[in-house]
């Protein structure tokens, strides 16, 4: 069944965005086709795997079970909003130093979890990191490097004393 | 929802609905949106009971100083309840409108003896939660109607309370579940027991044959281990692609001894 299209307006890593869309389509469509930012990935589609996350009005969600119609008016990041211009951000650069991707499919969505993460949870002890990991999927580097990342970022982070 | 009936669905968080819409196993007509409705989404403290807006976070379930205060056995749930971003969006009417049978929040409903209040045209009512969940993924809600609150009794300072789940990995699919909350007097004795399963039926179950035992006893082992082995007659698992009836069952033995022991022990909400 086809529906009117309606306007979604939506600001994604600070530059908004207008487009008119069929009220089915998810919100990690919408990202890639219709804005063109294609480091949000589809995985599963169904909320399992988390390589679609980003961050809606501050928190973590996935993007393959919101429709693209729900976020009107709202604010999102996403893995391209991450890095500070050229540079890759404190994760990112830990990410990179730690091997924690291989194929790196399913690093966007970790990366926007555990950007989340590290805000909330500015000193994580290994199995609070682990239960984070959960939600994502990973399926060829395996957690290790990624929990050294985290740790990696977190005293980055702290050393910085920034948020 | 009085106009499109059947065809029509309510969307809260989207957390069950949208898999199933995007795997084509659900393929509703017309999604109402509920996550615009800001009167849906609160927490309020009364006398006797928390009332909860259907639309509140199971985040902010998980991490609401109320909640943890008076309601100790949702809080010890949440973590269990999916992964953090699952949570962020997944909403409290959501997950019991769903009622999956391997949910956690159905059966911390049952356990608590939740009152669930429905809203359609013909006004306000109030369902007792036994009478809530018919069956898998269907509910005592009537096609035009949405929950509108749950109020769920608050806990008193003696109330111990646990959620143990075996499940594939840690925030990932639940298999078996058992909610358990207790108050115990100044011996150590049951005053007041209320367990019950989810994943082990069709529905949540109250583990009445093991709750009659614990009553008026204090939590030692032999006793932990009779009641335990007594909820293998309160359930009713089905067989599906994760595990048999048998080892549901036997997961249920065990996910109730697991909940009682940490009670013991005082590991608990």
């Amino acid at each position: 069944m086809s529906a009117a299209r309606r306007e979604v307006r939506v600001t994604v890593n600070g530059r908004a965005y207008s487009r008119s869309v069929e009220p089915r389509i998810l919100l990690a469509d919408f990202l890639r086709h219709e804005c063109g930012l294609t480091g949000t990935h589809v995985g599963c589609a169904h909320g399992v795997c988390g390589a679609c996350t980003v961050v809606l009005d501050g928190v973590s969600t996935r993007s393959c079970l919101t429709f693209a119609v729900q976020v009107d008016g709202k604010e999102l990041t996403t893995v391209e909003g991450l890095a500070e211009g050229d540079s890759l951000n404190a994760l990112q650069q830990a990410f990179h130093e730690n091997h924690a991707l291989q194929c790196g499919y399913c690093t966007p969505g970790f990366l926007m979890s555990l950007t989340e993460f590290l805000r909330e949870t500015p000193n994580p002890d290994e199995t609070q990191i682990r239960e984070r990991l959960s939600g994502n999927l990973c399926r060829c580097t395996g957690y290790a490097n990624i929990v050294r990342a985290v740790q990696a970022a977190a005293q980055h982070l702290r050393e910085e004393g920034e948020p | 929802m009085a106009k499109h009936g059947i065809d029509a669905r309510p969307l809260a968080g989207g957390q069950s609905l949208v898999p199933l819409i995007n795997m084509r196993m659900a393929r509703p007509a017309v999604l109402i949106d509920l996550n615009r409705c800001a009167e849906l989404t609160y927490l309020r403290e009364a006398d006797s009971v928390l009332a909860c807006g259907p639309m509140t976070r199971q985040r902010e379930l998980e991490l609401s100083p109320t909640v943890h205060q008076h309601c100790p056995l949702i809080a010890g749930a949440m973590p269990h309840m999916g992964h953090a971003t699952i949570r962020n969006r997944g909403t409290a009417g959501g997950s019991l409108s769903h009622a999956d049978p391997s949910a956690e929040l159905p059966g911390v409903a049952m356990a608590m003896d939740a009152e669930l209040i429905a809203e359609g045209p013909n006004g306000r009512r109030s369902i007792p939660v036994a009478e809530f969940f018919f069956a898998e993924l269907t509910t005592a809600l009537e096609p035009d109607e949405i929950l509108r609150e749950i109020r769920f009794p608050k806990a008193n300072a003696s109330t111990a309370a646990v959620f143990a789940e075996v499940g594939n990995h840690f925030g990932g699919l639940a298999i078996v579940g058992v909610a358990a909350q207790v108050e115990l007097d100044a011996e150590g004795r049951c005053t007041k027991v209320a367990l019950a399963a989810t994943g082990a039926g069709e529905r949540p179950t109250r583990l009445t044959s093991a709750e009659a035992i614990l009553l008026g006893e204090v939590l030692e082992e032999r006793t932990t281990i009779e009641a335990a082995e007594a909820a293998a007659a309160d359930v009713d698992p089905l067989e599906d692609l994760h595990a048999s009836a048998h080892w549901r069952r036997r997961a249920a033995v065990a996910m109730t001894a697991q909940a009682l022991r940490q009670i013991a022990a005082g590991v608990h909400n």
